[in-house]
């Protein structure tokens, strides 16, 4: 008996590092912008999305949605009143969505607009709402181009600072539900500076989806995205 | 809670790259995980030692090793280990850091494995 030692030197998520690489790749050829919208359960990241298919439609986009939930297609049905093609993922327990559910939801999508036979090439910008979690989303890279962080004045302002690893990872920060800022007593100095404390530098997004407050901004922001000026 | 999943994908990585070892026994796992890697160890831990029944792997270790932070600062030219993570800010200079080069990995960095002899 001879002991031995291997080197592997080999990412444990490489086989969905390899399966995001060619998503991305797809997506860039196809010419959509994909987001990977993360946040809490209940920061209201489905409600900002609402508005977001629903005007990005009215100002002629062709958006499209898939929506992770460990369970239910509530989601789905909410998103699907815009009118855009919505795609619920349904993941059992699992706490995340990871490229694999990506790449599996997209293969059977029939209703997804097409240009010459490529499905993704009729769309400008595919939202992908992950699984309400701060943790494990953020070790998954799913092919997006823009990973969206989302916070509510009412979880504390010290949220970035308690999950670093996300808010670091994150392309643009976006704070919901500030209508109800101020009842909260939400001091919006201090999660601007926590955010930047985290990830300096990040766009950051004061938004309330029920006024429509941010929203513009956030309108623009895409639409730049997608002209390849900024993100 | 994802760590059942990434301990599942270490079994499969090194049940595959330890075929090439035919009847060779697993001992040792060793990993390279970045602070901002989003993985506990403890859960890892636990995780493992119920993922690995009834593998190849039956009875091996897990040794984690932890990587700091490393982020390289634009304004003074030097590397540094973050302080703190609720801090990304050069530790050198102070200035905002956003250019990281050590924290996200997530690696199987060896194995320790008791090969048979071969028969002469």
């Amino acid at each position: 008996m001879t002991t031995r030692i291997v080197e592997l030197r080999r990412g444990i998520l490489k086989k969905n590092d390899e399966l995001a690489a060619g998503l991305r790749g797809r997506f860039g050829a196809a010419g959509v912008l994909v987001l990977n919208l993360v946040s809490s359960p209940g920061t209201g990241k489905t409600a900002f999305l609402e508005f977001t298919l629903r005007e990005l439609r009215a100002r002629g986009a062709k958006v499209a949605a898939l929506v992770g939930d460990l369970e239910t297609d509530n989601d789905a049905r909410r998103l699907a009143a815009s009118g855009a093609p919505v795609r619920q993922i349904n993941t059992h327990g699992i706490c995340h969505l990871d490229a694999e559910m990506i790449d599996k939801h997209l293969a059977g999508w029939a209703d997804l607009p097409g240009e010459n036979g490529v499905a993704l090439a009729g769309l400008d910008y595919l939202f992908i709402e992950n699984v309400g979690n701060l943790v494990c989303p953020s070790s998954y890279d799913l092919g997006e181009k823009i990973r969206v962080a989302l916070l509510s004045v009412t979880e504390g302002e010290d949220k970035p600072l308690k999950y670093p690893t996300l808010f670091n990872s994150a392309d643009a920060a976006v704070i919901t539900k500030m209508d109800i800022a101020e009842p909260c007593g939400f001091d919006r100095e201090l999660a601007l500076k926590n955010i930047n404390e985290i990830r300096p530098g990040i766009r950051i997004f004061e938004t309330s989806a029920k006024t429509g407050a941010g929203m513009e901004e956030w309108l623009g922001y895409l639409a730049e995205a997608r002209a390849g000026r900024s993100a | 809670m994802h760590e059942l999943s990434i301990a599942a994908s270490i079994v499969d990585a090194v049940t595959e790259s330890a075929a090439a070892y035919p009847g060779a026994r697993v001992k040792e796992v060793r990993l390279r995980v970045g602070a901002l890697a989003s993985v506990i160890e403890d859960s890892l831990q636990f995780c493992w030692g119920i993922t690995i029944e009834g593998t190849p792997l039956e009875g091996s270790k897990l040794v984690v090793r932890t990587l700091p932070v490393v982020t390289h600062c634009e304004a003074c030219g030097q590397d540094g280990e973050l302080e703190s993570l609720q801090s990304f800010r050069c530790p050198h200079c102070g200035e905002p850091a956003t250019d990281l080069r050590q924290g996200r990995e997530l690696e199987i960095d060896s194995i320790e494995i008791d090969e048979v002899e071969e028969a002469v």
